[in-house]
Order: structure tokens, then sequence, then C-alpha cells
């Protein structure tokens, strides 16, 4: 790893513009292996779009987004270490769950693609589906099979927004249990929700967005709903 | 360069099975060609025109049209549930995933081809004879430089409202320089001509082939950008 002063993700007074809009504006933030940090904010905050901005998928109109201090989309070493998680399930609804995951895991380079795309299956508990085509999947199947093609190769930095959009409750603690296991195993994670305790429970540090800025910051620890200021909790709806 | 080829073919494959799967495109494009062989068939007065002179207009025009109705679909597919994202985002040049779209166009093309042209040669009672290999050949060179422009196109189209409409507004004009020496080439060699007086178009449609393969290759990237 290629660590800059120990950060993997940085963020340095990123914008983002779209016409007069600014969606992102000035936003800065630091990640260290092993930190998490849950993004929390009403709609239209930024959130998604600060996701984007770090996964290389849009271009910000100044500032800059890091990833192991190359500036993003960077090459494909880069790349190669994050894992992206969408309310989109970024699947293709005629082939199946199986052949989805092991479509990512080839562009991915994984080693035998087909066996690393079932153990992800199996990971997500979906693995009797994967034969299924995703078409036939219920919203949250879909999801879990869209973890399960986030996580194929193993990334270090995961990139999720609304990861548990759809997800049951066996779902939602598959993921959460997955997210925490690969923090634990220093991965960095960043999670984009507007809701309160499902980010909380993957989070060690949380910020708050608001009109494209992070207006809330709490730097690590036992972050829990209750000690949540007041006026944040306004914003991200847990009043 | 392995590696942009091997991260094409495993787009074009995945591609392909989608419209194996779903056979969508490919039956719309087929029934197309039909109809409008169909409908050129009748609309023919025999007696002004010979079935030799007409042939290869028809048989452009319809190649032209059914090929942008796989076109449409090709960047269709990866935007019903941001697929795009997950190739973008992924470790492989912004250029593969252009290439492998253009392969599995490539295919289906000259898959409806293969449906289209004998079914001209059943409707104008017209003999190939020698000139079937040179005509294929013409008919996959022009599938290069057709679905090379089309599949940009449909890049840039599909991330409009008006993506339908677009694509043929866009390509229609890009496709004329690889269609008239087609047209022309395919009339030669139906004709009876020999094949040597075909080759000054076969060489234009080579070079606008090289040159859209380039182009497009190279522009394609630009297109992911919003």
């Amino acid at each position: 790893m290629n660590h800059t002063n120990g950060v993997v993700v940085e963020a340095n007074s990123l914008v983002r513009r779209f016409g007069p809009h600014r969606a992102v504006d000035g936003v800065d933030l630091s990640l260290h292996p092993g930190e998490s940090l849950a993004v929390f904010g009403p709609n239209g905050a930024g959130k998604t779009t600060l996701l984007r901005l770090l996964a290389g998928l849009l271009k910000p109109t100044s500032g800059f987004a890091r990833i192991d201090g190359v500036t993003v989309p960077g090459g494909a070493l880069v790349r190669r270490r994050i894992g992206i998680i969408s309310h989109h399930t970024l699947l293709y609804d005629a082939l199946t769950a199986r052949e989805n995951v092991e479509f990512a895991a080839r562009l991915y380079r994984v080693d035998d693609p087909r066996s690393s795309a079932l153990s992800a299956l199996e990971r997500m508990g979906i693995s009797e589906r994967a034969d299924a085509t995703v078409r036939s999947l219920s919203r949250g199947m879909k999801q879990r099979v869209s973890v399960a093609r986030a996580m194929v190769h193993g990334p270090s930095v995961v990139l999720a927004d609304e990861p548990f959009t759809g997800l049951d409750a066996s779902g939602s603690r598959a993921l959460a249990g997955i997210l925490s296991e690969l923090r634990e195993s220093g991965a960095t994670l960043i999670v984009v929700t507007h809701n309160l305790e499902e980010g909380l429970s993957v989070a060690t540090r949380v910020a708050v967005m608001h009109r494209g800025r992070i207006v809330h910051a709490a730097q690590t620890g036992d972050v829990d709903a209750a000690a949540f200021p007041a006026e944040y909790r306004d914003l991200v709806g847990a009043v | 360069m392995t590696e942009l080829v091997h991260d094409a073919w495993v787009i074009a494959v995945k591609d392909l099975t989608i419209e194996f799967r779903t056979r969508s495109a490919f039956l719309s494009a087929v029934v197309f060609a039909l109809l409008a062989i169909v409908i050129f068939y009748f609309a023919w007065d025999p007696t002004a025109v010979a079935a030799g002179d007409l042939a290869p207009g028809v048989l452009w025009v319809v190649f032209t049209f059914s090929g942008l109705l796989g076109l449409h679909r090709s960047f269709g597919i990866e935007h019903e549930e941001r697929a795009i994202d997950g190739l973008v985002a992924s470790p492989i040049l912004r250029e593969s995933i252009f290439l492998g779209k253009a392969i599995a166009n490539l295919v289906f093309v000259i898959a409806v081809q293969a449906i289209a042209i004998p079914a001209i040669a059943l409707f104008y009672n017209l003999d190939f004879g020698a000139a079937s290999l040179p005509i294929a050949g013409v008919a996959i060179l022009a599938a290069i430089g057709v679905v090379t422009v089309g599949t940009l196109f449909s890049a840039m189209a599909s991330n409009t409202r008006l993506a339908e409409l677009l694509l043929p507004m866009l390509s229609l004009p890009f496709f004329v320089p690889i269609v008239l020496p087609a047209a022309q080439a395919t009339a030669k060699l139906l004709s009876g001509r020999p094949a040597i007086e075909a080759m000054s178009w076969l060489k234009l449609l080579v070079a606008f082939d090289l040159v859209f393969v380039v182009a497009c290759t190279l522009a394609y990237p630009f297109t992911l950008e919003e």
C-alpha cells in the first residue's frame, strides 16, 4: 500500500457544480486505514455527488480527491482497491446473479472468477439464487447481489451509497457484518445514508452534509444517536 | 494492449450473452430488414429499373437502418441500473469499454446482414455467383465503419433523454462516407464488372474504417464525463 501520511482517502477543497448549483461546496476530509465514515444529510445535501467524486465517476470543478495519494480516477492499481455500492444495483437484469458477479470479477482480474463469485454470493446469503436472472429477484435480493458484486475483488476502500436500500433485516445484518469485517481488516469505508441508525451501525466517524458542505463532523469514537446534536438530527430526519 | 483486448472481449461476451438471452434488438432488426425489403419489392417497377441497379441501394438502406436498432440498445442496457458506473469505476481502460461494445455490435450487425443479404438476393432474383465473397467482404468492411461510428454516438446519445431521436440524427451523416463506397462497390460487383473496378471504392472504405476506428476509440472516454 502507498499511503500518504497514513491517509487513504483524502478530499481537499472539493467542489462540484452543476450549472450554477454547487452540489459539493468545498469539502475536506481525510480517512486512515480502518476508519469508517458515515455521511448523513437530507436529500440534495450532496452526499451522492461527494461519493461519485471520490470514486472518480465525476470530475471535480475544483479541488481534488485522492485515494492512496493518487488523484482519482487514477490508474488501474488505485481503482482495483475501490469497491462501490450504489442505490442503483449496477447489475444487468438479463444475466444471472452469478454471471453479474463473475463479470465484475473478470474485470478486476480476480483469480478463479467463477468460484470467487459464488463465494461472494454465499457471503451475502444469496447463493441458492445464483443461477436466477437478476430480473427475477426481489429488490432486496438484487441489493445483496449488488453488494457481492462490489466485494468480489476484496476492496480496501469501500464507497457505499445507501447500501442498506431494499435489504431486509438479515440482509442488513449480513452487510453490516461484512462492512465491520472489512473495517477491522484495515479497509477504509465511506457510507452515505440518510438513515442515522444504519449509518451509525458501521461508523467510527460521522459527518453531516447540508447544501454541499460538511456542517458537522465527529472525529472518532462512540457516536450514538442519542449523543448526536439535535440540530443535525433534524437534518437527517431522525428527530 | 493484451489487457485492452481481454477486457474488450469480456465486455463483448457479456453484451452478446444479454442479446442472445433477450433477442429483443436482433428480432426487431431482422423483422425491420425483411419488412423493408418486402416494401421496396412491391414499390419496384421492374420494367423501369433493373434489379441489379436497385438492389445495392435497397441493401444499404436496409443495412443502415436495421443496424441502428441494435446500436441504440448497446448503451441502453448500461443505463437501466447504472451498470456503466461499475464499468467506469473498474480498473479497465475506458477504450476497452468502447471496443467491447463495438465488437458485440459488429457481431449483431453481421448476423442481421447474414439474413438480409440472402433475402435481397431471393426477392430480386439476384445471382451473386462469383461476387459472393467480395460482397461479403464489402459488407464486413461497411459493418466495421457503421458500428464504430454508431457505437460512439450511441454512447453519447444514451446520456440524454432524446436518445432514440439523437442517435440516427447524429449517426446518419457520418454513415455516408461508409455507405457510399459500399453501395458503389456492391453495384459494380453485382453488375458483373471485374472486382478490380471496385477496388478504388474498397480502398476508400478501408481508409474511412481506419479513421473512424481510431478516432472513435480515442473520443469515447470523453463521452463518459458529466
